[in-house]
This record gives structure tokens, sequence and C-alpha cells, in this order.
């Protein structure tokens, strides 16, 4: 069986302590600039907060993981490699990198950190897995969602390296570090910027009837009626229309929340060593709740008891859940 | 104009599920009439369709190359399943033509022999591309929205390195791939029953907002721009950054044209403004976009200063 470690989000110093108090195996964070992928306002680390934070991390037995998981622009890689270099000062235990240039970087001149791939690197297949593995020495594989467990059971025999899955949180759709939705309607970009239908460019608009519209950049993402309720303009959760579905419907995905709850141990015995709650842009109360129900329910299952997965379960209720593609193919 | 002259014309692989036939058709005619040098051949979105039109494969390379074109075979953007792991490995393992890979699958499978670095491969800067150079990479095809000054630092690291570099200069630009196809998703299917109904829609199938703004385009497991990515008037700018390769996605519209026009450009022969106006013709009804080039929302059209 696997450690089953429980990897938690981290948007700021007192998300770190909640999660880390609430039980995390390691917390992931990053700074406070385009080296990550959730560069959103008033989230992440100055250097002298993830120093505290390490401290306090460490101090408990927990670790954390910078994440580093943009993809520099030509002429700008110089961030990238300072923030490894004080990540690396600052004592992280790993780096989540996606871009082939930071990863040789790091590997060259931090050989001594451990790197783990990001699912922006969008490794889907043992070659492409073992190609990091034999180049940079990567550790941990954050697998993309969109493989079923048998899949990764199948990988898991193939590969060299530890496998993390997201297990709990919002559920991107696309492959992750190859979407320029964003950049497209916005002019920023999710590889180069590290954001994602940004929220200065969010706008909702009331019509007359009662309807409300959101919008990013001045395009309707969605509409809704006076009763519904209105959700976050995510491109990729949009409503839209096609010449074979006129009365407009979701393209891509309903906005649900992936919840791997119920395939927590199939998920463990299928040897996966890590798994990923995301929402670093969370609340503390939120990764309070999340985290703890989630350590009980893998401790349990590690004690050969039987999970109380309907807590987990319980964590999104009254918003729509789905279990994506590890379910079923059916899914794709 | 020397430098321009030079500059080479390319045509992207075909994204979309054209029949075999219209394959056949539509290479014929840029064998015998589009002023492109080097064609990429080859699937690339989808590992189902690959069997309808892979058995006309080498009679299309013969065909491009006896006139005069080099043909280039480009591997899937995304790699996850069995088939798409052997073909994949298969194209992997040619010594010709020459390939260009599009996952990192494929530079597992290729090792330290000569290839190209296609579009999805994520080569955003100096750095990994001298890694990619370091690994075999004898050419990079730049991701669809990286900025102006980003080109200009990346294509001269590039070029110090010897490498050719490649940038799209016109077609839908890439946005996003997926797992989920979402052709069959529009049509109530999943991707393994899907009937290949993405063959309706040779150019696409379009997305409006639902206050019927044109948006995005579908196009299986691909969404693609509803714009027509046009960098004509740039392209002066784009061979002075010391870009040697510019890449026309082929479309529905005629791209025999639309090569005449670009070459036309870099030949001097044709104004921009002149040359510019036909290429909005042949695209009536397409929006034509170069936010991405300019640091800007995708969608737009900025228009250039006009020179000094």
């Amino acid at each position: 069986m696997s450690l089953a470690e429980l990897i938690c989000p981290a948007g700021t110093p007192a998300a770190l302590r909640t999660a880390v108090d609430a039980g995390a195996d390691a917390v992931y964070c990053g700074f406070q600039d385009a080296t990550n992928a959730r560069n959103f306002p008033g989230l992440n680390f100055t250097p002298d907060e993830l120093a505290a934070s390490v401290a306090y991390a460490h101090a408990e037995g927990a670790k954390v993981l910078l994440a580093l998981n943009t993809y520099p622009p030509a002429g700008k890689v110089d961030l990238w490699r300072q923030a490894a270099d004080t990540g690396a000062r600052l004592g992280v235990d790993a780096f989540i990198v996606a871009d082939m240039g930071v990863a040789d970087y790091i590997a060259r001149t931090h050989p001594a950190v451990r790197l783990h791939l990001s699912v922006q690197a969008a490794a889907s297949s043992p070659e492409a897995i073992r190609y990091y593995c034999e180049n940079f020495g990567v550790r941990r594989v954050v697998l993309p969602r969109i493989l079923t467990i048998p899949e990764i059971r199948q990988i898991r025999t193939e590969i060299p390296c530890e496998i993390e899955t997201f297990i709990f949180g919002n559920h991107g759709l696309m492959v992750e570090g190859r979407c320029s939705l964003t950049n497209y309607l916005t002019g920023q970009s999710t590889n180069m910027d590290g954001v994602c239908s940004p929220a200065s460019d969010v706008d909702y608009a009331r019509h007359p009837d009662g309807s409300m519209s959101s919008q990013l950049a001045g395009f309707t993402i969605d509409c809704f009626g006076p009763e519904e309720k209105a959700g976050y303009p995510t491109i990729c959760k949009g409503r839209y229309t096609a010449p074979h579905r006129p009365e407009g419907y979701y393209a891509f995905e309903e906005p649900v929340s992936l919840n791997l709850s119920r395939l927590l141990p199939e998920l463990i015995d299928a040897g996966v060593h890590a798994f990923k709650i995301e929402g670093r842009q969370r609340s503390k109360s939120y990764v309070r709740g999340v985290v703890r129900a989630f350590r009980k329910a893998v401790d349990d299952i590690r004690a050969g008891r039987e999970a109380n997965i309907a807590d987990l379960v319980a964590l999104t209720e009254g918003q729509k859940q789905t279990q994506g593609a590890f379910e079923t193919k059916k899914w794709r | 104009m020397a430098v321009t002259a030079m500059t080479k014309l390319t045509l992207g692989p075909i994204a979309y599920h054209w029949s075999a036939e219209a394959r056949r058709d539509f290479y014929a005619r840029i064998a015998d009439e589009a002023p492109v040098d080097e064609v990429y051949l080859g699937e690339v979105i989808c590992s189902k369709r690959a069997p309808f039109h892979e058995a006309d494969l080498p009679a299309t390379i013969e065909r491009l190359e006896a006139a005069g074109k080099t043909v280039i075979l480009s591997t899937l953007a995304e790699v996850m399943l069995k088939r798409e792991r052997k073909a994949t490995a298969d194209i992997a393992a040619m010594d010709a033509p020459e390939i260009e890979i599009n996952n990192a699958a494929g530079l597992y499978e290729r090792g330290h022999r000569p290839h190209r670095i296609g579009p999805f491969m994520n080569a955003y800067n100096e750095a990994t591309i001298a890694w990619m150079a370091g690994q075999g990479a004898t050419h990079v095809c730049l991701p669809a929205e990286l900025p102006a000054e980003a080109i200009a630092v990346a294509t001269g690291a590039a070029r110090a390195l010897g490498l050719g570099v490649e940038m799209q200069v016109f077609g839908r630009a890439p946005l996003a791939v997926s797992a989920r196809c979402y052709h069959a998703r529009a049509h109530g299917r999943t991707k393994d029953n899907c009937q290949f109904v993405c063959e309706e829609d040779p150019d696409g199938m379009p997305l409006r907002t639902r206050d019927n703004r044109p948006v995005l385009r579908v196009n299986g497991i691909q969404t693609q721009s509803e714009s027509y990515v046009d960098l004509l008037p740039e392209t002066a700018q784009i061979v002075a950054a010391g870009v040697t390769h510019l890449r026309l996605m082929p479309q529905a519209v005629d791209m025999v044209g639309v090569a005449g026009l670009f070459r036309a450009v870099l030949d001097g022969t044709l104004a921009v403004p002149e040359a510019d106006a036909r290429l909005a013709a042949l695209c009536e009804g397409t929006d034509l976009s170069n936010g991405f080039y300019h640091g800007a929302a995708g969608y737009r059209r900025i228009a250039l200063a006009a020179p000094a």
C-alpha cells in the first residue's frame, strides 16, 4: 500500500498553518508573481512569509512544496530562476515544475531539492513521464485529471517515480499547460502569467427581465434566469450555442467540483503516493474542513478501517460534483 | 527584400477530420500550385481519425516531394492511449522524412536523433529551446500565444544554436486540447462512440456566446479560435526578428491563394495593404486577428502604425 500523503493548498501563510494543523503531510504554495499558476491578487507568499512558513511546517513534520509551474516567456526566465534560488535557500522540500528550461536549471543548480512534475506539464503517458524522470531526475508526477483508475494502475508499473493525483476541488477541463483560452479573450496568459479567467476582467450584467449574464472581458460566458445562481465566468464552464445546440449548452463541462472520496480506497490500492487537494484561493475554514476530513479518511484506510466516506461527500453538499475521468472513460 | 525572399513558407498539418478524398484533392493542388516550401502531414489532434487517411500517406509524400516540397511528419499533441503511444513511437522511429514532435512521449522515443519541435511542445523560452537543442532538436515552432518581444528573444537564442524557427502566421489559433471530445459531446455522444461527427465541420464547429457572438471553434478534442490569425502585415518584423519559417494552417478557404499572398509579400511583389485586403476577401465571413503577437487578447485585430 502506498503512503497516501495528503498534499494541501496554501494560498496564504494563515492557510498554510491551518492546513498543517489539520493534518496535511505537505502543503504547496507559490510566490506573489507569474512563477506559479495561481497568480491571483491577494494570494501567495513573500520570501519572508515563505521562510516563516517553512519553519512552521517543518516543526510540525510537514513538507512545503513550491509551485514554479508556469512557462517563462523568453526574456523573463530569470524571474523563475531567482524564485528557485530563493526557494532552495529557504529550505523548501520540493519544486513543482512544468517548463523544461526551469526543470533543467533546478536539476543542475539545486540537485539536492526534489523535483515534482506539475500537472501543467501534461505528462499523460509512461514515455512522457520517463522523459522528465530520466532527464531532470523528477521524483514525482502529478497526473493530468484525464486518466481512469485502471490507466493509473497501469502507468504506475511503467514509471520510476511516485504518482500524485488530484482528489478534490476545482476541476479543470482542458489539458493543463496547453490552454490559451484566457489569453484569447483577456490578453493574460494561463501559461505565462499564471492566471485563468482573471477577476479583473469579470463582470455581471443584470438585465431588465431579472436575468443576469456573467462576462469575461466583455464576452458573455453564461446567462442565468432570475431564480438561478450566477456562476463565475470560467471559459471552459460556460454555456454556448452550436449549430446542433441552439438552446445553449455546457460545451465543455458543467460547472462541477471534483470529488474522488468514494474512489479513495481504490486509488490508494492502485499505488497513488499522494493526493492533492485543489484550492489555494480558498478560505482557511474551507481548508480546515477539507483537510481534516481527508486526513481522517486516509488514516482510517491505512489502518484497515472502513473510512467514513459520507463526510467527504458532504463537503461538496449543495454543489454538483463529479468523479471526472477517473471512474469511467465514458467521461471522455 | 533579400532576407524575406529566403524565408520559407510552410503548410501545417490539417487539424480537422477532412475525408481521404478531400485530403487527396487538397494536397494535389498544394503540390501543383501552392508556393509553400514545406508541408507537415499526419494526424495531430485525434488518434481515431488516423486510419482514414494513413493509407494515402506514402502517395501524398511522394507527390509533394516530387513537386519539390519538403515533407515533415507531425506527431499527436496528446498521447495517452496505447494506440497513441504506438503512433508516436512509429513516427519517432523514422529516418525519413523529417519529423515534428508534439508531445514529450515523442521526445522520449526519439532520443538524441534529429527532430523538429512542434507548436504543442511549449517551447516558450531560450532556456527550454537550449535544452531541446541539446537533445537533438533542429527546428522549433513557437507557441501560438507568444508575443513579439518574447518571439524575438527566443528566435535569437534558437538561431544562435543553429535551429530553424517557425511560427504560425495564418489560420485558427490552437487554444486548448482536452481528453474529452467536444464534438461528440455536442451531439450527445462520447469519444468512444463519436461516429466521426467532426467530419461535418471541415473548418471546426462554431461556438457562439448566448448573446450570439462567435467566439470559439470545436475540433474534436481541440478548441480553436473563432478568428483566423493573420500576421501578413507583421511578416517584415517577424522575419527581421530572425524567424525562418512562416506556418499557414489549412482552413476551408483557398489555401493556394493564401500561400500566394504571403509569398508575394515576402518576395516584395505585392504591397502589404493590397495583399491583406485580398486575404480578407479570401477569408470573407471570418474575422482576422493578431492579438497574441501584440501581447493583447488573441481575438483582437491591432492596426500597425504606418511606416515612417
